[in-house]
């Protein structure tokens, strides 16, 4: 058993863990935070998007002993007192889900996007930039809708925060 | 996965003598390809040392002719260094390319350069960049380092700590990825320095990573797309898959190699 301490959603956690457990494992198993979810185990489909000190990592190619001393952000991390995040909120406006298996890592790739791309994201951009993330359902066209309307929606929320 | 003892060394020469002194034991850098490996059971080392907490195998410095990166940088790191897109702009262009943001926030050209998978992108780059390969042992360059399919001149318990790529007046990559892997099909990375041009090959061929010495003459004498013509990379020394035989990945080395070098001297 390896001991790792590491911040996830602004609380801090210690647990002793194999270190064999991968963090999407550690998340949803010791945690019970099952927002993130395994789509393919195989790093290929990004159903397991979490952030990793602010970047989008695969949680599933990530061990939790990796994670020491780390923070963490899961979904269910990025709603603020009861209020969706804008990101969350254009998936559901724009209805970018069907079955909703792919939304969580989705959303969390599409926060990333916008913390390194800025608000105004083009549908190329928003395409490529999603290529690890695989969804089964929609053929994507409602997700890149959401997407560019949610990188709006987060720089509207940062005015409101500046105005307030 | 098989189960494993975990160790988290701070310096490399711990890291050093935690291999030297450990059964069967591996280094972890990224781990976008060694977990995966982990998990199909295909590599079950009974120990791994995580060199994420080294701080001296981070960073990328430039000198006046070279550009040394450290063993840990993220791919994401290399392709948005300011030092790296100002001196070798087609080598933060190729690391821009590998996998998805995902795995580039994750892999590392340490971890890249050691496994010298077939397909992968730094090692063309290496090559073409005529790159020494430093480890805490010793100085190798990229023309002895890379042996052929998944080897390398690296020893048993050896640690890559940098790489330093001379700057080169002109360069590019040319990739043409596989669409579902994101891997290169065929990648050619062309660089032209002071002593002549360099093409190195990924993807392509049955060996692994190689150079194309008719090209580089050629591009010596002129570097422009037109002088590759009527030259050909023999058929028999290419990869045959599933993805693309090889006739096609001979006639794709072709036209990314035209590629390349038009976007290098395009850059001026
Ligand atoms: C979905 C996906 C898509 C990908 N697409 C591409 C692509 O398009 N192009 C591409 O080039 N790659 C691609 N990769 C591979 C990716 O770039 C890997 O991260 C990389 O090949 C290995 O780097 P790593 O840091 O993850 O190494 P690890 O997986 O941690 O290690 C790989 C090997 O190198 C050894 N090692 C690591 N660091 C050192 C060191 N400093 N000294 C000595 N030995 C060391 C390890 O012991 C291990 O044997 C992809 C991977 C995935 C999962
Ligand atoms: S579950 Fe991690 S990439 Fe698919
Ligand atoms: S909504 Fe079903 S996988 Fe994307």
């Amino acid at each position: 058993m390896t001991t790792v301490s590491l911040t996830v959603n602004g609380q801090s956690v210690t647990a002793d863990v194999d270190p064999r457990t991968l963090l999407v494992q550690f998340l949803r198993d010791n945690l019970r935070l099952t927002g993130t979810h395994v789509g393919c185990d195989t790093s290929q489909c990004g159903a397991c998007v979490v952030h990793l000190n602010g970047h989008a990592v695969k949680s599933c190619t990530v061990l939790a002993v990796q994670a020491d001393s780390s923070v963490v952000t899961t979904i269910e991390g990025i709603a603020e007192g009861g209020e969706l995040h804008p990101m969350q909120a254009a998936f559901r406006e724009h209805h970018g889900l069907q079955c909703g298996y792919c939304t969580p890592g989705m959303i969390m790739s599409a926060i990333d996007i916008v913390n390194r791309k800025g608000h105004a994201l083009d549908e190329q951009t928003i395409r490529a930039e999603l290529e690890g993330n695989l969804c089964r359902c929609t053929g994507y066209h409602n997700i890149v809708k959401a997407v560019a309307a949610g990188a709006q929606g987060m720089a509207q929320s940062l005015l409101r925060q500046a105005a307030e | 996965m098989y189960a494993f003892e975990y160790h988290r060394p701070t310096s490399v020469k711990e890291a050093a003598s935690l291999a030297g002194g450990a059964e069967d034991a591996k280094f972890l850098a990224g781990g976008h390809t060694l977990l995966p490996t982990m998990k199909l059971r295909l590599a079950g080392p009974a120990n791994l040392i995580d060199l994420g907490q080294i701080a001296e195998l981070r960073g990328i410095e430039r000198s006046g002719s070279a550009v040394t990166i450290g063993a840990m940088m993220k791919h994401a790191e290399v392709a948005t260094s300011a030092e790296v897109k100002e001196a070798i702009p087609a080598l933060a262009e190729m690391a821009e390319l590998i996998g998805d943001p995902h795995v580039r926030n994750r892999g590392t050209i340490g971890g890249s350069i050691a496994n010298n998978d077939p397909s992968a992108d730094y090692p063309a780059a290496c090559l073409a960049l005529n790159a020494t390969i430093v480890t805490n042992q010793r100085k190798v360059a990229a023309d002895d380092f890379f042996q052929g399919i998944f080897t390398t001149a690296l020893e048993e318990g050896e640690i890559i700590t940098r790489v330093s790529f001379p700057i080169p007046s002109q360069a590019a990559y040319a990739k043409f990825r596989n669409p579902a892997s994101r891997y290169a099909l065929v990648g050619v990375f062309v660089a032209k320095h002071a002593d002549g041009v360099r093409v190195a090959v990924t993807g392509a061929g049955s060996n692994g990573v190689f150079r194309v010495p008719e090209m580089e003459k050629a591009l010596s004498g002129s570097f422009t797309p037109d002088a590759l013509n009527g030259i050909a990379v023999p058929q028999d020394r290419m990869n045959s898959d599933i993805h693309a035989d090889a006739a096609y990945r001979a006639h794709l080395v072709g036209v990314m190699a035209r590629r390349a070098v038009q976007a290098a001297a395009a850059r001026g």
